[in-house]
């Protein structure tokens, strides 16, 4: 614009605006961007002719009203009664649950199966090589379907724990495996259960000052501090005997089956569903993971491996404190697009009935109000919003860790 | 604003000069497809739906995915079944041949925009008649063809005599629909728990509740006995006997095209009207020549010009009975008692015989 009406020189002619190629890219580029807004401009106003000639407004006003709907995995307090904001809510914490967990275990086995990949041993490289193959070469959504199937049809149905008599014993007297899910204990904050929890993480910072400390120590005079048996103490001691101080203040909530007659009561009930979508997301984008792994470790020169060998490292001191912290440059780039990868597939849960944003938001809200348009776009910003996030801290931790040139 | 700045742009710009008034126009026919994402585009092109129809040679019709006895494809991959009849019964009004019907399976999310877009002509899927689908999504239904109400199926094996023992429950729900709404305030107003397990198909909900994975099925009763009569051991499960919602089912249309909703009114109140006055698909053509009952001359386009009326022949009624029977064949023929669904006639027997079912008068 500004080249348009504000010339370097003073003998600009109209004429010039194609023939001199100073600006010609200039007018290009004005009449795609008038095209472009035009498009814009034409299908706004085609669907709000559209929408008023049908009697249809966009009104987010739904969204306070009461949605009429239950959901059986929620993370805060929801009931039927609740607003479809609050369902929506519900799917976000939902979707960030499940995101969460898959990234975690998808980094654990992508690391893992990336270095084995590169192991000496034939048959354990290969074993790796058929999983990245297998994993990463099915669509994720016949996994997410697999692993349902696999549990619905595999693990005994809730009633086999019910009763006085049941024909399944809980695990330990803790655990139940069932097709509805996984019953795990939950713990129960007595009074002073606070105080231990609060410990707890207090040794858990302590552990990694130590370990900082420790590691300082040996850069700067070269003694080696112990690291393994201090840790496990700094970690847990305190937390032991504040536990046992203060009374026990801490219990567990273990499911009782003989509650209710349908099903498992109390403890922490980890869905099918869930653990569907999280396993199937995990061993799926563990296999990208692994093989960016693999390409990172790779881009580290051999001449360093055999250089920290020279100087008496052992293999896997080498790994550790020479190849794998040179390697994370290359591999945290792809990494932050295999996180996106899983928090935008996460959105298949609808698959299985799990309860993220598109199956609250996107499913039973738009079917119910029938606002089509305003919970897709809402939909659409939630996932670019968390998306974004996740690629913003992505970024700043690539940049703590990359190449610092000076 | 961007059409603006090209204007005044443009006396400065010859070479390039671009009426974006013109290109507007121009693209409209481009962008239509990108915008039917919303689903909401062809709404407006709602009317003469018959002229759409005539001229395509195909009613699109959607139905179920898949409910033996309702909608379903048989082993020759035929269409078959109560709400199927509806579909065949307007193409033959219509086009004058009950086989020229496209039909197209919805899901209950899917249905609504299907036929909001345009992408078919009507929807005949056990969809219950609200308020809020009439008035705010702006469907107009036409009439009910299936007095349902929703209920309950457990395993018998469970003991469940009333729904009202089903405290704590994993219940199979089909999202997406009403059952879902009333199943929350059914259990809201007896102060009892569940967990909901939402499931997207009939068949879906049908390999869960085998497995086990949910101990209660839940959806129209009509529907529950349908899918009942597919296991393979259909005496062990039960319907409770609560009914907890009305749902009446109907064919329903889009809003703004009145023209196109008498057709298929008027031929779903043909089928029940014929019934009522004992016109069946074994007599109709010995009727149709002419009788001393006005009413079933009127009906049958001997008498009147009702067929005129509604921008069809004069044979339209005849044939759309034709094509399945009559609303008391249909209903025998595909959930009656001599069927594996073996619903009874109940509230959908005719006004006569103490049901529900009460066409207006042909006249």
């Amino acid at each position: 614009m500004t080249t348009l009406t504000d010339p370097p020189q003073g003998s600009f002619k109209v004429s010039m605006l194609l023939n001199d190629t100073r600006y010609r890219s200039y007018t290009f580029q004005f009449i795609a961007l008038i095209l472009l807004i035009a498009a814009f401009a034409y299908l706004g106003s085609n669907l709000a002719y559209n929408l008023a000639e049908a009697g249809l407004n966009i009104s987010y006003g739904f969204l306070g009203e009461p949605a009429g709907y239950d959901i059986n995995q929620r993370l805060i307090e929801y009931t039927s009664q609740s607003s479809h904001w609050d369902a929506t809510i519900v799917g976000v914490l939902n979707t960030l649950l499940v995101a969460f967990l898959a990234c975690v275990t998808a980094t654990i086995l992508g690391v893992i199966a990336g270095v084995l990949r590169l192991s000496n041993n034939w048959l354990i490289s290969k074993l790796m090589s058929i999983y990245v193959e297998a994993f990463r070469n099915v669509p994720v959504l016949i996994w997410i379907i697999i692993i349902f199937t696999v549990i619905t049809a595999v693990l005994p149905g809730a009633r086999a724990y019910l009763g006085e008599d049941p024909d399944v014993d809980l695990t330990l007297g803790m655990f139940a495996f069932t097709n509805r899910g996984i019953y795990i204990p939950a713990p129960v904050l007595g009074s002073g259960g606070m105080a231990v929890v609060v410990i707890l993480l207090a040794s858990i910072m302590a552990m990694f000052a130590y370990r900082s400390y420790a590691k300082k120590l040996l850069f700067n005079t070269g003694r080696l501090l112990p690291m393994a048996w201090p840790s496990v103490a700094i970690l847990i001691l305190p937390a032991v005997i504040a536990f046992y101080v203060l009374g026990q203040p801490i219990t567990l909530d273990t499911p009782d089956p003989l509650a209710n007659r349908f099903n498992l009561r109390g403890g922490i009930q980890i869905g099918a569903p869930l653990i569907a979508l999280w396993f199937a997301l995990a061993i799926y984008t563990g296999a990208f993971i692994a093989e960016n792994v693999r390409a990172g470790i790779q881009a580290v020169s051999k001449g360093q491996t055999e250089a920290a060998a020279s100087l008496g490292l052992r293999p896997n001191r080498v790994m550790n404190l020479v190849v794998l912290p040179q390697a994370l440059r290359v591999i945290i780039p792809p990494l932050i697009s295999q996180y996106l990868n899983i928090t935008k597939n996460s959105s298949l849960a609808i698959a299985v009935g799990y309860a993220d944003i598109t199956a609250t938001l996107g499913g039973i809200t738009l079917n119910q109000t029938g606002r089509a348009i305003e919970s897709v776009l809402l939909l659409m910003l939630f996932y670019l919003v968390i998306s974004l996030s996740i690629s913003t801290v992505m970024n700043l931790y690539n940049r703590a860790v990359s190449l610092k040139e000076r | 604003m961007a059409m603006h700045t090209d204007h005044k742009r443009s006396d400065e710009l010859p070479d390039v000069r671009v009426d974006n008034q013109e290109e507007v126009k121009m693209k409209k026919t481009v962008f239509l497809g990108a915008l039917t994402i919303a689903g909401l585009a062809a709404g407006a092109a709602a009317a003469g739906t018959l002229d759409d129809v005539k001229a395509r040679g195909t009613l699109n019709c959607g139905v179920t995915t898949g409910l033996v006895g309702f909608a379903a494809p048989d082993s020759n991959g035929e269409w078959n079944g109560f709400d199927v009849s509806v579909c065949r019964a307007v193409a033959a009004a219509a086009l004058g041949d009950p086989t020229a019907v496209e039909f197209v399976p919805t899901t209950g999310k899917t249905r609504f925009t299907a036929l909001a877009s345009g992408e078919i002509d009507m929807l005949a899927r056990n969809t219950t008649w609200t308020f809020s689908r009439d008035v705010d999504l702006k469907f107009e239904f036409v009439g009910i063809n299936y007095y349902d109400g929703q209920g309950f199926m457990v395993p018998r094996d469970l003991g469940v005599s009333s729904a009202k023992e089903l405290d704590g429950a994993t219940v199979c729900i089909q999202t997406g629909t009403t059952t879902e709404l009333n199943l929350a305030d059914f259990f809201r107003a007896n102060n009892i728990s569940y967990e909901p397990v939402p499931i997207e198909t009939n068949a879906e909900a049908q390999q869960q509740y085998l497995a086990g994975a949910c101990d209660v099925y839940t959806t129209d009763a009509s529907g529950l006995a349908a899918t009942r009569a597919t296991f393979e051991n259909p005496g062990d499960h039960v319907l409770l006997p609560e009914i907890i919602s009305k749902e009446p089912l109907g064919p329903l249309v889009r809003h703004g095209d009145n023209e196109w909703a008498d057709i298929v009114r008027w031929t779903l109140n043909a089928l029940i009207t014929a019934e009522e006055l004992g016109v069946t698909s074994t007599n109709i053509a010995e009727l149709a020549a002419g009788t001393n009952n006005p009413e079933i001359n009127r009906l049958l386009g001997t008498e009147g010009t009702l067929g005129e009326m509604l921008g069809l022949d004069a044979e339209w009624s005849k044939r759309a009975i034709m094509s399945g029977g009559n609303y008391g064949e249909i209903f025998a023929k595909h959930i009656g008692e001599s069927t594996p669904i073996g619903l009874a006639r109940g509230l959908n027997a005719q006004w006569t015989d103490g049901g529900l079912l009460y066409s207006p008068p042909f006249r």
